[in-house]
């Protein structure tokens, strides 16, 4: 960002609830079908077909609410009125002035604390492919629609202005995505639509309190778009005033190719939507009972998560600053558990932060479904010097690609077994003779020559040797 | 042979065995053919699938099933209301050559009940008018004199039970549309508590105000038609979760004992005829045993300006979707907004052009709290106002419409004096509320006049009690007066 600015960006996220069915009708909800298969009346918005309100939508909109620290309210919905090929009925059933979720915040794995003005219920239009030369609809030659994902049902989550880099924005969006999928309201696909990005982006000069005007940036699909229309569009703005012009209000285009955005439309343009209440719906009013039993099925949220492993790295005396990125990498992937039974087990903290969060990690999936006890009993067998890492981690991998097995086991099949101290100081003892230079000045106080004789012991013993227990013993003839 | 008029001894005599589905659909088809094309009450006469219909009925009675309710009852069905494979008009050129996937919840419990439904009737155009003129079909002609019109928007229907086409028929009743055209081709037509009869499948006009109901020759039919046609649709989310409405048993109770309440309000601006007629239908309940009281609720006179915010603006959102895409006409234009706005200028009559202008400009930004906002408060207030009434009175009595049929064409160029029709109809809407049109003898010009009731939500019991007392006295009257 240039000197002497500042962003201002409010995220507007729209998440596809993974319902088993639509919004208003009981068609599927289904990526990827055959064009124009999962549909009915009532989603292609025939003559006479009236919406009825999906339950499951509904907890989990409460779900994704209730993570986000969201008052959950009495709420209604509106028609937004406009005409659009892909909008079956001409408007789509959509929250407006009495959403389900409002107040809420959302905590970024820094800390920072970005506001939640709003998480609101909505259906999801068809999706129209202009086929022509520009692929938009100027100048196609004639568009297909596909009904399959209208009716689809979306939360809209609307962030407060509070982020201030692009930096922020990519970990919001990444940090919302993971709470999305840890309340199960959504599978997380950015790539496949069920995430998809809006930003509003103004900048103003350091110290100014008033907002500058702000553009809307559409068409962001990955955390990456996000961050890089974001840079974009600020710079754009600032070279505009510095200029001496002003900023249009206007929605713009994120075209990811040319790494520009484009005007979509500016203000004057902007539809008149003619919200009113949908007389076909009646209000939505949960009880504190519902409210209640949605709240207790809830899991723990990542931040919650990696609080937890916090808490264990901080009793362990091992320092969390440096643990920050391994921490947010395990709950990321669902891996924490392993981390918190490792640590209850007696495995030292960062060992089992370290293994999971790089050895475990490369396997997420099958990581998760390990069973947790020869997990930890692995780790157990490594703290206790009965496997070296190396050792350690080959077992691992075995055990990532069984889907399970007993540690003890795979080490003995793999010929693992603990070096004896005695047979240890023989092969130590060998590689200080051949490398009496080296001893010597490791002697005389350099101590990172220490690696080149772990290096000959790790060489000679293909792997096997204990790193600590060659340490240990190099410190010992050293006396 | 002859056939019952009334459906209730029409249902009886095929579930008895003593007439047969198919004969009793023979001879409304033969009257269909001799009459309507004068009349015009039919977009479509449905008269293949009929007679399917009737024999599977007739199946059901040889082989001692329980053939239903309207066994062998032919239904005529307002062209707004969709039945699957069979084109669904609402009388307008844009839903030309639709046919719908489904039939409305209405049309499969009148099937579940054995009635045989005989065809589609006319109406004005997406149920916007009174006086079934605004039709892409032409103009239906009222049975009681082919000069004049039956009314509207369910007109078709009114005709059609009045012709004796068909013995009872279903229209949907948006301000007025059942009650007005009843009264003015003299037969019963009822608009139930909005939310007891499901409108899953009814093409919308306006969805907050839209209700299904009876067109019938008597009380009992229509009060027999409810029973069928009610009760929890959970396709509907407006429907009420209630059971289905029992009515009939207590047709004959009498109103011993209420207070019938004389609106005063629709006395305003009425012709005199019908004003005689009606106090002479509160004399009857009077000699029934009722009290009867004027009343006045001074709010129903602002229903007529909320309404026509309320509708359209209902209406402009509900019409959208006829823009040429999925089904209905399509006009081919240079893009897809061009090709929009030909299908809809070809599509669509002059009415309902002007009310969907009407309608976008009451929600518009900057005008919809002062247009669309304050007709709701209007509502709320006509809505507390009937309550007070109600505290007093078991149900109001009042003309139904302001005259007797008027001319073909005498009220085309002049939207307010059309929208004035319905000015005794439109509070139930705006309410809720049941009504129902009861004819109760003729005005000056010898054309039937009808009298209203009124009864607070889900009161359709007490309506109807009060109704079979009017429907008697308007018999023994006719008696001595014919």
């Amino acid at each position: 960002m240039s000197d002497g600015w500042v962003m201002v960006i409010g995220l507007e996220v729209h998440c596809e609830l993974k319902t088993a069915s639509k919004l208003f009708c009981g068609c599927p909800n289904m990526f990827g079908n055959e064009p124009n298969t999962n549909v009915c009346p009532v989603c292609l918005g025939l003559p006479g077909s009236l919406p009825v309100l999906n339950q499951n939508a509904v907890e989990l909109a409460m779900a994704i609410g209730t993570a986000l620290h969201c008052d959950i309210r009495p709420s209604t919905f509106h028609r937004k009125n406009y005409f659009y090929p892909d909008q079956a009925k001409d408007y789509q059933i959509s929250q407006y002035d009495e959403p389900i979720n409002v107040n809420g915040w959302l905590e970024l794995p820094d800390g920072f604390r970005v506001g939640v003005e709003r998480a609101h219920m909505e259906e999801d239009t068809g999706k129209t492919t202009h086929v022509g030369t520009t692929g938009r609809i100027h100048g196609a030659d004639h568009s297909l629609v596909d009904y399959n994902r209208s009716g689809v049902p979306l939360v809209e989550i609307v962030s407060a202005p509070d982020i201030r880099t692009s930096a922020q924005a990519r970990a919001y969006v990444t940090e919302l995505r993971s709470v999305l999928v840890a309340t199960g309201a959504s599978d997380g696909k950015m790539e496949e639509g069920s995430m998809r990005v809006d930003a509003n982006v103004s900048v103003r000069r350091s110290g100014d309190d008033l907002f500058g005007t702000r553009c809307e940036i559409k068409n962001l699909n990955s955390v990456r778009s996000v961050g890089r229309a974001i840079d974009y569009e600020a710079e754009r703005q600032v070279a505009i005033i510095e200029s001496g012009d002003k900023v249009m209000q206007q929605t713009r285009h994120w075209d990811e190719d040319a790494g520009k955005t484009q005007t979509l439309r500016s203000k004057e343009d902007a539809y008149d939507y003619r919200y009113f209440l949908e007389p076909d719906l009646v209000p939505l009013a949960p009880d504190a009972a519902w409210k209640g039993a949605v709240a207790d099925a809830l899991g723990m949220m990542p931040a919650e998560r990696r609080a937890r492993l916090a808490d264990l790295l901080q009793e362990a005396g091992t320092g969390t600053e440096a643990r920050t990125e391994q921490t947010a990498t395990v709950v990321d992937l669902g891996l924490d558990d392993l981390v918190v039974e490792a640590i209850a087990g007696g495995v030292p903290a960062a060992l089992a932060l370290a293994r999971t969060a790089n050895e475990a990690a490369t396997d997420a999936e099958a990581a998760r479904k390990l069973d947790p006890g020869s997990y930890v009993t692995l780790l157990a067998m490594e703290a206790a010097g009965a496997l070296s890492a190396t050792q350690s981690k080959t077992v691992l991998a075995e055990l990532l690609a069984a889907g399970g097995g007993d540690p003890a086991v795979i080490a003995r099949m793999k010929g693992f077994e603990a070096m004896s101290d005695n047979t240890l100081s023989v092969t130590v003892a060998e590689a200080v003779d051949a490398n009496p230079e080296e001893w010597a000045r490791y002697c005389a106080g350099e101590d990172k020559l220490a690696q080149v004789f772990i290096g000959q012991v790790m060489k000679a013993t293909r792997g096997q040797a204990n790193g600590k227990a060659v340490m240990a013993e190099l410190q010992r003839l050293r006396g | 042979m002859t056939v019952p008029r009334s459906a209730f001894d029409l249902a009886a005599a095929v579930r008895s065995g003593e007439t047969g589905a198919l004969d009793v659909l023979g001879t409304y088809l033969a009257a269909i053919d001799a009459g309507d094309g004068e009349i015009n009450a039919f977009n479509l006469v449905t008269r293949e699938a009929a007679r399917e219909a009737a024999i599977a009925v007739d199946h059901k009675v040889a082989a001692g099933e329980d053939p239903g309710l309207l066994a062998g009852v032919p239904v005529a069905l307002k062209d707004n209301m969709c039945t699957r494979g069979v084109p669904t008009t609402c009388s307008s050129r844009i839903l030309d050559g639709w046919r719908p996937p489904y039939d409305a919840t209405v049309v499969t419990r009148l099937r579940e009940a054995g009635a045989v439904v005989v065809g589609k009737t006319n109406m004005d155009e997406f149920a916007m008018g009174s006086s079934t003129e605004n039709s892409a079909f032409g103009p239906t002609r009222n049975p009681n004199d082919t000069s004049r019109v039956p009314g509207g928007s369910s007109g078709g229907s009114a005709a059609a039970v009045a012709a004796g086409f068909a013995p009872v028929a279903l229209g949907s009743d948006t301000g007025g549309s059942i009650r007005q055209p009843a009264a003015l081709c003299g037969v019963v037509g009822m608009k139930p508590t909005y939310g007891t009869v499901s409108r899953y499948g009814l093409v919308a006009f306006a969805s907050s105000l839209d209700q299904i109901g009876p067109f019938a020759t008597t009380v009992a039919d229509a009060a027999l038609v409810f029973e069928v046609i009610g009760g929890h649709d959970p396709a509907d989310s407006t429907c009420l979760d209630r059971p289905a409405p029992r009515v009939l048993s207590v047709l004959d109770e009498g109103i011993q004992g209420m207070t019938v309440g004389v609106l005063t309000e629709f006395l305003d601006g009425v012709d005199a005829d019908v004003v005689a007629r009606t106090r002479q239908a509160a004399d009857a309940c009077a000699a029934a045993g009722a009290r009867v009281e004027e009343i006045s609720v001074p709010e129903v006179r602002l229903g007529l300006s909320a309404y026509y915010l309320i509708a359209p603006a209902e209406a402009s959102s509900n019409l959208a979707r006829y823009d040429g895409v999925r089904f209905g006409l399509r006009v081919d234009a240079e893009d897809t907004t061009a090709m929009n706005t030909a299908t809809r200028s070809a599509g669509f009559g002059a009415e309902v052009k002007r009310r969907i202008m009407l309608g976008t400009y009451a929600l518009s930004a900057g005008y919809k709290d002062a247009y669309y906002d304050q007709a709701l408060r209007v509502r709320t207030k006509i809505i507390d106002a009937f309550d007070r009434a109600y505290r007093r009175c078991d149900v109001l009595l009042g003309p139904t419409a302001p005259s007797t049929a008027f001319s073909i064409g005498a009220k085309s160029s002049d939207p307010m004096s059309m929208y004035l029709s319905d000015v005794c109809t439109i509070p139930s809407n705006l309410a809720g509320h049941p009504a129902i049109s009861i004819p109760f003898g003729t005005g000056d010009d010898g054309l039937p006049i009808g009298v209203q009731l009124l009864a607070p939500a889900l009161a359709e019991n007490t309506l109807l009690r009060a109704a079979a007392v009017i429907e008697a006295a308007a018999n023994s009257m006719e008696g001595r007066e014919g």
